[in-house]
């Protein structure tokens, strides 16, 4: 095989995610964790209680905060489906042979890779208006949850941009060259050659940004947007925010995103292994 | 206008070299690697280079159809400048296959696909035909029944042949074979030799690096023996391996045959 030997071989960067340690033993812990808190809450409360147990109470929050968990989902997912557009397109331009289409593609996609998403959502919370005015008269206003939601697709974006560019880069030259020697132009060697064999490696490190993605959302609670963890303290504060609720509460939320997360974390890894092994 | 390329004077026939170089140099940064190579190919001629790594053969034979470009001298390839840089680039390739030595076979499409792409994609040639045209090249490379598979389940001798049908699948007027067998098993090496064969027996103009001895005998009509960016020696294949004169070339064939 000709193989450049400084090219860094992208496909074991991409292979050092945190998706690529857990196993079934972690789940087992969490939920242990969660029922012997529980037990531990339930020993503690009185015999008679005058009032509804920590468990009760969360119990009795149950639907609020999974109605705010239905909000983390819809966020994630819209997050998602924006910054795999134009984190496509933006990893495109960054490929491209003129250097006035790459070098802006490849400034945005380092600005947003490289800064804090807490930093991202207070600048997009505060830039972004409240309403925008439209011409005929009228106003449009935007829902807090819609401009985190932008907040989240943008370094999402970021990485989604170098995870195209170091596909495009990993495969070898010699489909360049072959495709080069049987008369494609660039274009049509991206679009049939190239990028068909990019999906496939770029599949597994896309759902880890997914899962990131998702374990962020609640930094939106900041912002007041009605998803989980901020429905949980809501609701805590209803119920007389006893310093008791604190621990089935939080423990309670680790465990709602603990379900959703990791069952994606070990389908990526499937996948991971699946494609090393088929490459 | 009296800056009339050559080609615009005088169209290119086929009594003319289908294939021309007049010295071409080339250098990657300051290492010289074609030191001024010239030499002709005739329509249905068969040739092959010869010479001791890193003497500048595949550079040669990727030069031809303007992979690599050159810094002095000029090819021509059907009386056409392929050094011009007005040259359709991707009309000269149309014209000039080429077989790499790693094969590059598209891992995602099954060997029929692989050889249908080209035509498909680039020419845009009727689907129906152009299947038909690729079963056909298949069958030619003695690989029917295998149509459906993928490239990772063909052996390397299987993979080199679907890279030759590919690179037919084009029409081409001249082939490259850029050291197709040296990344082979010994015992696949000579199914592609045979494919290769066939496919000189047909008239097809063949230009071959190689390092296989005894097969430049057996096919080439003319060896050419590369050293140092130079032609050292060259002649028809009988008369090249059985009297060689220059000392280099003698002791290079005594290295390896």
């Amino acid at each position: 095989m000709t193989r450049s030997p400084f090219r860094i071989d992208k496909s074991r960067l991409i292979e050092a995610h945190p998706s690529a340690f857990p196993s079934w033993q972690h789940g087992v812990c969490v939920v242990l964790a969660f029922l012997a808190s529980m037990a531990v809450a339930w020993a503690q409360s009185p015999v008679k209680p005058a009032v509804p147990s920590a468990l009760a109470t969360l119990v009795i929050w149950l639907p609020f905060i999974l109605k705010g968990f239905a909000l983390n989902l819809a966020i994630s997912f819209l997050a998602m489906a924006l910054a795999t557009l134009l984190g496509i397109g933006l990893g495109l331009m960054q490929i491209s042979v003129h250097a006035v289409v790459r070098a802006p593609a490849r400034f945005i996609t380092h600005l947003f890779r490289n800064s804090p998403w807490l930093v991202i959502l207070f600048v997009v919370m505060f830039v972004i208006p409240v309403e925008i005015r439209i011409p005929v008269g009228g106003k449009i206003p935007i829902p807090d949850w819609i401009k985190a939601t932008f907040a989240f697709t943008l370094p999402v974006m970021g990485n989604i941009s170098e995870i195209v560019r170091g596909a495009v880069l990993s495969i070898p030259t010699g489909q360049w060259e072959s495709a080069e020697g049987l008369a494609f132009t660039r274009a049509q060697t991206l679009r049939w050659i190239i990028l068909p064999q990019c999906v496939r490696r770029s599949i597994p490190p896309w759902m880890n940004w997914y899962a990131l993605l998702t374990l962020s959302t609640p930094m939106a609670a900041i912002f007041s947007v009605h998803e989980a963890v901020a429905n949980a303290q809501a609701a805590m504060e209803a119920a007389g925010a006893r310093p008791q609720f604190l621990f089935p509460f939080y423990l309670f939320l680790l465990c709602l995103f603990f379900a959703y997360i990791y069952p994606i974390a070990i389908w990526t890894r499937t996948l991971e292994r699946k494609y090393h092994v088929a490459s | 206008m009296h800056l009339k390329s050559n080609s615009e004077r005088h169209p290119w026939s086929a009594d003319q070299p289908l294939v021309s170089l007049r010295d071409v140099h080339k250098s990657f940064g300051t290492l010289e690697v074609l030191k001024g190579i010239s030499f002709d190919v005739r329509k249905g001629e068969v040739i092959c280079i010869i010479g001791p790594s890193g003497s500048g053969k595949s550079t040669l034979i990727r030069c031809i159809n303007g992979l690599t470009p050159i810094q002095r001298g000029s090819i021509t390839v059907e009386g056409q400048e392929v050094n011009d840089p007005k040259l359709d680039k991707l009309a000269l390739r149309r014209k000039v296959g080429m077989v790499f030595q790693q094969y590059n076979l598209f891992p995602h499409k099954t060997a029929l696909e692989n050889v249908m792409m080209a035509p498909l994609k680039v020419l845009r040639e009727p689907k129906q035909e152009v299947e038909r045209r690729a079963r056909a090249l298949i069958a030619k490379v003695r690989l029917t029944g295998k149509e459906d598979v993928y490239p990772g389940q063909l052996s390397g001798g299987q993979q080199q042949r679907v890279a030759i049908a590919r690179s037919l699948a084009m029409r081409p007027d001249v082939m490259l074979f850029d050291e197709v067998t040296a990344a082979l098993d010994p015992e696949t090496i000579k199914e592609v030799l045979n494919t290769i064969k066939e496919v000189a027996a047909e008239g097809m103009t063949c230009i071959l690096v190689t390092h296989e001895m005894g097969f430049a005998r057996e096919i080439a009509d003319h060896v050419y023996f590369t050293d140092g960016g130079l032609i050292v020696e060259h002649g028809p294949a009988a008369q090249f391996f059985a009297n060689a004169t220059d000392p280099r070339t003698r002791q290079f064939l005594s290295q390896v045959l």
